[in-house]
């Protein structure tokens, strides 16, 4: 199993904040993620073994977090909010408008594995509604016509 | 600690101050209902249906987690708090499946008991419920998802109470689901401790789901009779076509020595007893095949032998070989009937530990063995040898929670990185062969400390200066263990003889030590103190000095008789004419020619036909210790009842068989058995699920095809005699009889002299083996299949 | 990265230096940065947690207890080490203000967090914030490197010689995570499940230290009291609701965004001036005051002041700061179910009340919304409602319970027009309603 540099530095550093080994396992299982797309079986056997966690633990906290997923996901996952907030400025209108548009609904992946489309709770974009995420990049005060932008300026990135 | 006072629903409660709100009002018989709350195990505060009201408490409070305080006035019985809990239990229906009427749990369901107290009757839920398909988690573990109401019991008690950590909580809301450690399957110890604490149908046994509602069962507490722990284990039995059949064990009873618990032997491989192949028929041998005969006949025949054996050949021609299965009155009639009827003192079992020498080094300290009940409660422990885990479940338990539970210290020497090693203040690990050695050093003796190692610090996870300071020297080690107080001194069968001696000596040096020495079989520890030696007669009485005895049996051999390994020699050499084999297979145990005994008149009594009954000449059907009743002697001297829970129509108990025989060779049975005499026979209360008529004692001979008189079968009537005879039986009768442990003091008087180490053979089983009666659970041979742990075939034992 | 509006009638204490560079150091150094730890540190615990104390600073994220008082629960002597702890684990709806602190002013959080520190002789501090916002805690993990680098942080801080560690954490994914046991099993490596409390946190906390932790706004105040005085932080708002808020106004609004206000400001003028209304000229319906938790307010329940003892006379919170318009076209029953599907998905199941019940009301929404309801749904789902309220592990189970309460009170009429097959009021004919 191998992680990039940066991982392992980071890694390492995190080890030396907390006075137990466990405490860097949700960050780091977020970063893990991020190199990995999602944490599959040896993913976890590994994070398990350098934290002295039994498998079942790490499965145990993976499972609790709504953004840690064990199934592999699209390259650009397409978090959109309904948020009541959202909700009020047409955040359902867009998320219906991204599944016609991508062609898969909630939890779904493209055929093309480039995009995968979430429908999220509150993603603190209320003041700026609706509000999306792709991967970690907000994008607010959404269209229709704005969505399509911001998608297809992410196909566009793959393509380049 | 200092009292506290509060006030219950008007009652004046006091109780040492710490204790828990729920506790408090349970010691004055208010009940505050709850599911997540389990005692002994960690607070959740989860279920709610704790929920009181204490006054200038603006919410309803859990009691679970509330620890009392000076002047708390609380209320358990009002309004808010019935609709609170009413509620509870409401929410808790919404989505719970109410399948009721084919859960292995109805009836005996704290969801259907809290329902029914608190009226939640109206099904208010009109959506579709949250269905999930059953899943079969081991051969003996099975989860029903939508029945379960996450109290999180099951996790606890796998965590902490058994240090597995096989269950978790996965998922969060409504999602949240009890997850096994292998995703869809458990890996752990089976020990079911699971499925006992599920107060719903969630978890269910793979041996017993289906098979039976609750309220068709009767109930027998009994002694488990596998490892040498002696659980109480409760086993559900149901008539049958064969007689009455056992469909369940587990521990409801937590009045036991084991309080809550069971390991997988107690609770499922019972099944042994239910298989289809059982003997239930006398065999005899007839022109070279075993045919089978009447009772009559092979009492007959086997009365003529022995008899003839014993008058042309005299009583040395003569062997018995006795069981560790078999109860403290079979055990002692069989030596009895061997040293006063076929007048020979040829009598040996397969010994486990060293019993003799340990009563013979404790000669003028009474009072020097621990019991199991001890073991929980002691302040610190030194284990040396043994795997406790795999070998005894129940002292693993009671060690692990005694340091979980009181923060007992526990100091554990061993070879090899046993599991009890988490619990450990301080691990010592030692070359396999060397803890006799260890022994003498601890004793004193410098010299035996070379090559035992350094002393490693066990407690991960702490600071490196606490492990640092647990790296200290053999001798600080010995000091640290040295300067406890009320040590209990555990040891396995790596110790043996003289080394028995050191670790006493050791122990003497302690203030209030005690020791416990641990053999391997149900009543091995019976099987000793009963006598099952050629050397030594009950209570480690040497054969030479039989005083007593003599003066109660009349004539007795003076001489000591042969051990097991120099019967086979006699046999081989022509001159043992017969031998008598009781609930015990030393051909299959010490691979022994089965040739050797061509010449010699082999009665074996026995539940299957085995490698000792293949050159059996008569083999009797017998009934197993759950089958009958009498009593059993845990490896730590606790005495407990074995009370008839099964029977098996065609088989009789070997008390009965061997009584029988002496009656064939014209014995007086009324000098063997003193029935008949005293007030303290018993009535037939002790023998379980069959009693319950006014005149129990007659319906239950008649029931047995036995004449209906204080017989000569009855145990009872040699526990008065064991209890007479045997320094340290003279414990409380009633208590005895009412179901409690009595714990038997080792009087040490014998010498062991003529006692070699060499013939003790440990059995080496595991969680899931348990010698020759093993290999006949369906349950335990399923469960080591799936754990690929298949038994060596030199490892498969005797009894 | 949000865009900022701004209003006249704005306070600006928290958001003084948003918008102004403020993550570079040296800026922030410019703009008083610092000051006001090292003007701590001559002061002396007892005299921060007095100061704060008497400046009225109750916790931002929703609770509004006592920030000074909280901290003097903190034993002076305990044999484990002591934590501050950062709650940056945004995650009320309707709530966007925290996102901004770290974005604009992040050494001002730490700052707070050093002076919660000397406060309560705790030496490390943590930073939580949520997975989410990962640009945010890049731009934390920066902060804080500076800060190092300065010799802010870390040993003999200021020349001081006091120690203070301050680290990062990063969620992934919880809003009960933002309770505070809960974001202690979080930081810990575990799942999100709050602790039994007694003991709390401020005896028994991380790692069982004991251990002070606040909301990113609360602690973001702190440096600002201490550099402008008790009293006048005290007296920007009403009594014992002292300094300003940052007020996250969201929904049917001409111009939303997060001003920041004195505490005490009326609800009205903030929705009709402040945020300029609500669009092509629709009356107003409900106000969610203080994030999706809190009690709708009906259009005539709106001329409070918004501080912490106002709106509960009104009968809700003043929560998080989350001011969310609901317009005449919103379906209540609509807006309850969304309200409700939010807390189903976040309880983390841990106790039977919170978990069934927000199961069961979510069903249950759903099938009234989409016109399957039938008349004791509106009744049961009052009382089941009921019997969650104060009886659930933590709040969470308040938090989804009392919005539902309120809008069943407020709003029956409503529940009752989408009884018997009718299809919702307010849904554009042919809509699917699905949720």
């Amino acid at each position: 199993m191998r992680f990039s540099d940066q991982f392992e530095q980071r890694f390492a550093e995190m080890l030396t904040h907390y006075p137990t080994k466990r405490s860097v396992l949700v960050p780091t299982l977020l970063y893990a993620q991020d190199e990995t797309g999602y944490l599959s079986d040896e993913v976890i056997e590994e994070l398990a073994s350098r934290l002295e966690l039994t498998a079942l633990d790490v499965r145990n906290v993976i499972s609790y977090y709504s953004m840690l997923t064990t199934k592999p996901r699209g390259k650009y996952n397409v978090q959109v909010c309904t948020n009541i907030a959202c909700m009020l400025r047409g955040g359902e209108e867009l998320l219906q408008h991204c599944e016609k548009k991508l062609g898969i609904g909630h939890k779904g992946t493209t055929p093309d594995g480039l995009f995968s489309l979430e429908e999220v709770e509150c993603i603190g974009g209320c003041s700026w509604a609706p509000a999306a995420q792709v991967n970690y990049d907000f994008h607010e005060n959404l269209t229709t016509e704005k969505m399509d932008r911001v998608l297809e300026g992410y196909a566009k990135k793959v393509t380049a | 600690m200092a009292d506290v006072n509060i006030t219950v629903d008007g009652k004046k409660v006091t109780a040492p101050a710490g204790t828990l709100l729920i506790e408090a009002c349970k010691s004055v018989g208010i009940e505050v209902p709850s599911f997540c709350y389990y005692p002994n195990l960690s607070l959740q505060g989860a279920c709610r249906m704790c929920l009181v009201k204490i006054e200038k408490m603006p919410k309803l409070q859990t009691a679970c987690t509330t620890v009392i305080g000076e002047g708390m006035i609380v209320t358990t019985d009002s309004d808010e708090v019935h609709q609170a809990r009413k509620g509870m239990v409401e929410l808790l229906l919404g989505n719970h499946p109410l399948d009721c009427p084919v859960c292995d749990a109805g009836g005996e369901c704290e969801l259907q008991d809290m329902t029914f107290s608190y009226g939640a009757a109206e099904s208010k839920y009109m959506e579709p419920k949250n269905h999930k398909e059953e899943q079969q988690w081991s051969p003996v573990v099975y989860f029903d998802r939508p029945r379960c109401i996450l109290c999180y019991r099951c996790v606890r008690v796998c965590g902490e109470g058994m240090d597995v950590w096989a269950l978790g909580v996965q998922n969060r809301g409504v999602g949240s689901i009890i997850a096994p450690n292998k995703e869809d399957h458990l890996e752990c110890e089976e020990c079911g401790m699971c499925i006992d604490i599920c107060p719903v149908g969630a978890l269910t046994s793979g041996a017993y789901r289906y098979k039976t509602r609750p309220w068709e069962m009767t109930h027998v507490g009994t002694t488990c009779t596998h490892c040498a722990d002696g659980c109480k284990t409760t086993l559900g039995v149901r008539r049958s076509e064969s007689g009455m059949e056992i469909v369940r064990g587990d521990n409801r009873d937590k009045s036991g020595i084991n309080g809550d618990f069971l390991c997988i032997k107690g609770r499922y491989a019972f099944d042994f007893a239910n298989r289809e192949d059982r003997l239930t028929q006398p065999l005899i041998r007839k022109d070279g095949q075993l045919a089978p005969s009447t009772w009559e006949e092979a009492f007959e025949l086997i009365g003529k032998r022995f008899r003839e054996a014993r008058e042309q050949h005299g009583g040395q021609a003569i062997g018995v070989v006795g069981s560790n299965r078999t109860t403290n009155e079979e055990n002692y009639l069989l030596q009895k009937f061997a040293r006063v009827v076929l007048q020979t003192n040829n009598i040996d079992h397969h010994r486990t530990a060293d019993f003799p020498a340990l009563a013979a080094a404790l000669k003028g300290k009474p009072g020097s063995t621990a019991s199991m009940r001890d073991v929980f409660h002691a302040p610190a422990i030194l284990l040396i040898g043994n795997d406790p885990t795999e070998q005894h479940p129940l002292l693993a338990w009671q060690i692990r929670n005694n340091v979980r539970l009181h923060r007992a210290k526990l100091y554990v020497v061993n070879s090899a990185d046993i599991k009890l090693r988490r619990q450990a203040a301080a691990f010592l690990q030692i070359p396999a062969g060397t803890e006799g050695r260890f022994a003498a050093f601890l004793a004193g003796d410098d010299s035996a400390a070379e090559g035992l190692g350094p002393v490693a610090g066990a407690n991960a996870g702490e600071s490196p200066a606490a492990t640092q300071n647990q790296q200290t020297t053999l001798g600080g080690f010995r000091e640290q263990v040295r300067g406890e107080q009320n040590l209990v001194i555990i040891f396995g069968a790596e110790i043996r003889g003289g080394d028995i001696a050191s670790l006493v000596k050791f122990g003497s040096g302690v203030a209030g030590a005690k020791l416990l020495c641990l053999a391997d079989y149900a009543n091995s520890r019976g099987a000793a103190d009963m006598g099952l030696y050629p050397d030594l007669l009950p209570g480690y009485h040497p054969i030479t000095d039989s005083g007593k005895f003599h003066e109660e049996w009349g004539g007795v051999p003076q001489a000591p008789g042969l051990t097991l390994p120099e019967m086979v020699e006699s046999a081989r050499s022509g001159k043992l004419k017969a031998l008598y084999v009781v609930g015990a297979n030393p051909v299959g145990r010490f691979a022994i020619d089965p040739f050797v005994f061509s010449q010699s008149f082999v009665v074996v009594q026995d539940m299957f036909l085995t490698e000792t009954t293949a050159l059996a000449d008569v083999v009797l059907p017998a009934a197993n210790a759950y089958e009958k009743s009498g009593t059993f002697t845990n490896t730590c001297g606790d005495l407990q009842l074995v009370k008839k829970a099964g029977e098996v129509s065609g088989s009789k108990s070997d008390f009965e068989m061997i009584v029988r025989i002496a009656d064939a060779m014209g014995a007086d049975v009324h000098k063997l058995v003193p029935f008949g005499r005293g007030t303290t026979a018993d009535m037939g209360q002790s023998r379980g699920a069959q009693s319950g008529e006014a005149d129990r004692h007659a319906v239950w001979l008649e029931a047995h095809g036995l004449e209906p008189k204080m017989s000569p079968f009855d145990p009872t009537a040699i526990l008065d005699e064991i209890q007479r005879l045997v320094p340290g039986y003279e414990v409380s009768r009633l208590n005895l009889v009412a179901g409690s442990d009595q714990h038997t003091a080792l009087v040490g008087i014998a010498t062991g002299a003529a006692q070699d180490p060499k013939l003790i053979a440990p059995a080496t089983d595991n969680l899931f083996s348990s010698g020759t009666l093993g290999r006949y659970s369906r349950t335990l041979n399923s469960v080591m299949e799936n754990h690929s742990r298949q038994p060596v075939e030199s490892e498969v034992a005797a009894d | 990265m949000a865009d900022l509006v701004s209003h006249p009638d704005e306070v600006k204490v928290v958001s003084r230096r948003f918008g102004m560079g403020a993550t570079n150091l040296d800026r922030y150094l410019e703009m008083d940065g610092y000051k006001a730890v090292q003007k701590a540190l001559g002061m002396g615990a007892e005299a921060i947690v007095n100061e704060v104390k008497n400046s009225g600073l109750r916790g931002r994220g929703g609770a509004g207890f006592s920030t000074g008082l909280k901290w003097s629960f903190v034993p002076k002597q305990a044999p484990k080490p002591k934590y501050v702890l950062c709650n940056g684990d945004e995650s009320e709806p309707g709530t966007c203000k925290d996102r901004l602190i770290f974005e604009h002013d992040p050494h001002a959080v730490i700052e707070g967090v050093i002076i919660a520190g000397l406060a309560v002789g705790s030496h490390t501090g943590y930073i939580y914030v949520r997975g989410e916002y990962r640009y945010l805690l890049d731009i934390m993990q920066k902060a804080i490197a500076d800060a190092y680098a300065r010799g802010f942080l870390g040993k003999n801080i200021f020349g001081s010689g006091c120690d203070f560690d301050i680290y990062w954490h990063g969620g992934a994914g919880a809003y009960e995570v933002g309770e505070e046991s809960a974001l202690m099993e979080s930081l810990e490596g575990k799942r999100g499940i709050p602790r039994i409390r007694p003991p709390f946190p401020a005896v028994v906390g991380l790692w069982g230290g004991p251990t002070v932790i606040n909301n990113a706004e609360t602690l973001a105040s702190v440096p600002h009291i201490i550099l402008g005085g008790a009293e006048w932080y005290a007296n920007l708002g009403p009594p014992k609701n002292g300094g300003t808020r940052l007020f996250c106004l969201s929904g049917h609004l001409k111009r939303p965004g997060v001003y920041e206000l004195p505490m005490g400001y009326n609800l009205r003028k903030m929705i009709f001036e402040v945020a300029g209304g609500i669009p092509s000229g629709r009356a107003l319906k409900a106000v969610v005051p203080g994030g999706s938790s809190t009690p709708v307010l009906k259009s005539d329940e709106i001329d409070i002041g918004m501080d912490f003892d106002s709106v509960a006379k009104a009968g809700s919170m003043l929560g998080s700061g989350g001011v969310v318009v609901l317009d005449e076209t919103t379906c209540i029953v609509k807006f309850a179910l969304r309200t409700m599907k939010f807390y189903q998905h976040e309880s983390c199941g841990w106790c039977i009340p919170c978990r069934e019940g927000t199961d069961w009301l979510k069903k249950t929404l759903i099938r009234f919304h989409s016109g399957g309801g039938v008349k004791k749904d509106i009744d049961n789902m009052y009382y089941l409602s009921e019997n969650m309220l104060g009886r659930t592990f933590c709040p969470l189970g308040d938090a989804a319970a009392m919005p539902t309460m309120a809008f069943i009170k407020k709003f029956r009429q409503e529940f009752e027009d989408h009884l018997d097959g009718k299809p919702c009021p307010f849904e554009k004919a042919g809509a699917a309603v699905m949720v």
